[in-house]
């Protein structure tokens, strides 16, 4: 058990195997994935991938049906074994706060204090309630709050009992925009400063890269891969992880003895491993993608997305391909201009296309990490 | 810290299967009565009052039934879709009726109108002679009675079911050429016709229930015969039988209501989505609604109140010295009774209702369900359903004591209050069980499971969150089954103690003998407390 009072008690989690089901769905599937201690690791999925349910597995609130949970030495959930979530010395920020409506703000954070004395819990409720910026507020309810606020105090109230482990399910996905990026920066650098080991469950990329050191990316109940953000982002390990993480085009190319060839030109393969004459799929990110402006050119621009601070342009090449290009907002470029296209990338990622149907779901795929 | 898991406790099943058990048995008790008929009773029955008492109670069913679907369904659409003077006050105010008790209502009225009373003294004083009067006394009198306490159930839950129907589908209608009336026949009530439908049986369930009224009304139906039966001939058998055909009706009663209401069991007021808009009436036609409303609220409500208060004010005038400590003493034990039954009944529902999250599950959920059957049962079936259950038991334990100690200690179960509160508790369970179960239906899960994680156990968790969060709902049953309780009459008559005399049973004795003036006190004691659940129920539709 965590030293109670002493906030520097970094642990790292495994998950050995781990499988749930509820009845005939398959909510996770032989995760198998080691967070260590001190790090901010996000589950990344769409909804119904498992990351909640992989979260309430490590929190104790479900139960694996196979396989291991170890929180730091302890094994917590595995065999007969099964410690139940209130000796897990585990936080959890939920969604919806959860929040106990008929206690104030100090009790909320007070709650988990069990066995403290009545100063002790006035000091450190204080201290929590100035780490997250609420001083003053300990006398208020929940429903006098704004949801910023309750964010924070769910925050300070798990944080209170100094868990070994803080698990936060999506805490950021009700707040206005502006507020939310904000809280995450907030939320991260509390964190991080007192080395708490994190999961965050969300199904926005760009949170997890904005605040994790690694990101596990979920799949109908399948880890897909476990990477730092950059990584996920330019070298995904399956076609799912390409197209739920940012945006791209796959274009259908064939493996030649110089690298890949497709209607776009020729490119270095990523990796080794691949036979020539194999059809496969290249994946492009907008972001590779430059053009300049050529009376003469092969392509035109078809579309045109103003993002703010960059474009987004659609490509029209000859025999009808579309691809996506993103740019700078500084100068836009109007539809039906004809245009040069180069794809400025040392080396490509392409994925069989036997594999790749066009939702980018195989039916069955489900390759390991 | 570590133990093995998939534990469940053991009373989350157990405790709901008893409370189940002590629910039907009574009557499972009368159902055998009526399995095995005795020939000569049953004959001797036939043979009498058996036919009439069918009969009237068809006729009462039916007469009830049509009065508390045209005038609660039309009411509450006269109050949905039109805007007239006085609408948002008689919005609340039609549910008033509610507060009275049918007996009471009923002595009322014949005291008002009967041949003796004031109406026809008047009438005959003015216009000289024996005009002729529609004969109060008669099915006619009894029906409209009932009708007027009962077409709230009706007016309720057609209003919830009127609002939960979205403007565009009356824009939609508009522009396909209907109006208002018919749009309310082709569209309005077809829509709302299970929650209509739920309420009448509502008030089928009350009018087949009742024995006092019809009494007043000189029209005999089966609860009526149960307790005279009981009475006159303290013939248990004799009552188990008719009871047993009662308990069929209630049967009946049961199965059409569970398969109207379905799964939209309560309305939740669609509060987000606009309802419908109300129709702006002019000149004459606005002001025919408002007299409607008026009429219905002075003739079910405000008329018979002032009426009670009359005679109250002609009572307390008169009233002996010293006499005023017979009328405390009945509210004493109203009080006691009523506090007693509300106190166990919330007891047990919090059991039945955590039954089902401590791990008891579906079946758990399965036999609360099960133990919350008794409102659908008239009074007088569980009356003698107890009888039949606690007689034999108080008979043996009776003859051990006399063998073993040489003590007789009479009728310790049938004979006190622990035979009456098993009465009330089983009929009024599932009215503490709703509130208790809504209660602890809001608390959202997460809540329960962030307090887990902060290392509350399961204990504490019931003691700092549970609890405390669902008191006000707790509360809000007990006072329902309160109020319940102290309107009763058929488990009480039948069950009290010898001399026990509560405000309801002291209201029956009084108006069967005509002092009405003597049961005014009591009789508005009973109404202003019925007054609180019309309250609470207002307050939830107005909710947020």
């Amino acid at each position: 058990m965590a030293a109670v009072g002493d906030d520097r008690t970094s642990t790292r989690v495994e998950l050995r195997g781990v499988s749930r089901s509820f009845g005939r769905v398959r909510a996770v599937f032989d995760l198998d994935f080691t967070i260590e201690a001190g790090e901010f690791f996000s589950i990344l999925g769409p909804s119904g991938c498992g990351k909640t349910t992989t979260l309430r597995l490590i929190a104790g609130l479900e139960r694996p049906d196979r396989g291991t949970i170890v929180i730091g030495d302890d094994l917590v959930a595995g065999g007969q074994c099964w410690v139940s979530p209130e000796r897990r010395a585990v936080g959890i920020v939920f969604q919806d706060y959860a929040l106990f409506p008929h206690l104030t703000v100090a009790q909320n954070v007070g709650f988990g204090l069990k066995g403290w004395s009545r100063q002790a819990i006035r000091l450190r409720v204080a201290e929590l309630l100035a780490l997250v910026g609420l001083e003053g507020l300990d006398a208020r309810y929940p429903h006098e709050l704004s949801g910023g606020q309750c964010q924070r105090v769910a925050l300070a109230r798990s944080l209170a009992p100094a868990p070994r482990v803080m698990l936060l399910d999506e805490p950021f996905s009700n707040l206005d925009a502006d507020l939310r990026e904000e809280l995450r920066t907030q939320t991260r650098r509390i964190l991080k400063e007192r080395g708490t080991t994190t999961i965050l469950v969300t199904h926005e990329q760009e949170e997890a890269f904005a605040l994790s050191d690694r990101v596990g990316v979920l799949d109908r109940g399948c880890l897909q891969q476990v990477g730092t953000p950059p990584e996920i982002y330019h070298r995904p390990a399956t076609r799912f992880v390409a197209d739920f993480v940012g945006k791209a085009d796959f274009v259908p190319g064939v493996v030649g003895s110089e690298g890949v060839a497709a209607a776009i030109g020729t490119f270095p393969l990523a990796g080794p491993g691949w036979e020539p004459g194999r059809p496969v799929e290249l994946m492009i990110r907008p972001d590779d993608v430059d053009f300049t402006v050529d009376s003469e050119g092969p392509a035109s621009i078809s579309g045109v997305r103003f993002l703010g601070a960059s474009v987004l342009y659609e490509l029209t090449l000859p025999g009808g391909l579309k691809i996506h290009s993103l740019k700078s907002s500084t100068r836009t470029v109007a539809p039906g201009t004809r245009v040069r296209m180069n794809i400025d990338a040392a080396h490509v990622i392409v994925f069989p296309r036997e594999c790749a149907d066009p939702q980018g779901k195989g039916a069955t795929c489900c390759p390991p990490v | 810290m570590v133990r093995r898991g998939g534990r469940r406790p053991v009373g989350a099943i157990a405790l709901p299967l008893l409370i189940a058990a002590m629910v039907l048995y009574p009557v499972l008790a009368v159902a055998s009565a009526l399995i095995t008929p005795t020939e000569a009773v049953w004959q001797h029955l036939w043979d009498t009052v058996l036919p009439l008492m069918l009969a009237n109670t068809l006729v009462l069913l039916v007469g009830v039934g049509l009065g508390t679907l045209v005038l609660g369904a039309g009411l509450a659409w006269l109050v949905t879709a039109y805007e007239f003077p006085g609408r948002s006050a008689f919005e609340w105010m039609l549910l008033l009726p509610m507060a009275m008790p049918a007996y009471v209502m009923g002595f009322v009225y014949m005291a008002t109108f009967d041949a003796a009373g004031p109406v026809q003294r008047w009438l005959a004083a003015w216009f000289g002679g024996a005009g002729w009067f529609p004969a109060i006394r008669s099915p006619g009198g009894a029906i409209l009675v009932m009708t007027l306490v009962l077409y709230p159930y009706v007016y309720m839950l057609a209003r919830a079911g009127y609002r939960a129907i979205s403007a565009s589908s009356l824009e939609a209608a508009r522009v396909l050429g209907y109006g208002p009336t018919r749009f309310f026949f082709r569209v309005a009530f077809p829509l709302s016709r299970p929650a209509v439908a739920a309420g009448v049986v509502l008030a089928l369930m009350e009018a087949m229930a009742d024995f006092a009224t019809v009494r007043f009304f000189n029209f005999p139906t089966l609860a009526d015969g149960v307790v005279r039966v009981w009475h006159g001939l303290m013939d248990l058998r004799a009552a188990g039988e008719l009871a047993g055909l009662l308990a069929i009706l209630a049967l009946a009663a049961i199965m059409l209501e569970r398969s109207l209401r379905g799964r939209s069991r309560y309305h939740e007021a669609g509060g987000r989505s606009p309802g419908l808009p109300r129709a702006q009436l002019t000149g004459g036609s606005k002001w025919a609604l408002t007299a409607v409303c008026a009429l219905v609220v002075g003739a079910a409500f405000l008329i018979p109140v002032a009426q009670l208060a009359g005679w109250a004010v002609l009572e307390v005038a008169h009233l002996p010295v010293g006499a005023g400590r017979v009328y405390l003493e009945l509210a004493v034990n109203s009080l006691v009774l009523s506090g007693l039954a509300a106190a166990v009944a919330v007891a047990l529902a919090l059991i039945l209702a955590g039954g089902a999250r401590l791990g008891g599950g579906k079946a758990a959920r399965g036999l609360a369900m099960l133990a919350t059957t008794g409102y659908a049962v008239p009074g007088a079936v569980f009356a003698v359903g107890i009888l039949l259950t606690l007689t034999p038991l108080d008979h043996a334990l009776n003859r051990v004591l006399e063998r073993w100690a040489g003590i007789t200690v009479g009728l310790v179960l049938t004979g006190s209050l622990i035979g009456l509160t098993y009465g009330y508790v089983a009929r009024f369970l599932a009215v503490a069980y709703h509130s208790t179960e809504a209660a602890l239906e809001k608390i959202r899960p997460n809540v329960t499971l962030a307090a887990r994680v902060l290392g509350a156990g399961p204990w504490r968790v019931l003691a700092q969150i549970h609890l405390p969060l669902a008191a006000p709902g707790l509360i809000g049953g007990a006072a329902l089954v309160f109020v319940d309780v102290m309107k009763e009459l058929p488990i009480t008559v039948m069950l009290r103690p010898f001399g026990y005399d509560t405000l309801a049973t002291w209201v029956w004795q009084m108006a069967a003998e005509s002092l009405w003036t003597g049961a005014a006190l009591p009789a508005l004691a009973i109404v202003v407390v019925g007054l609180l659940p019309v309250v609470l129920l207002t307050r939830a539709a107005a909710g947020r």
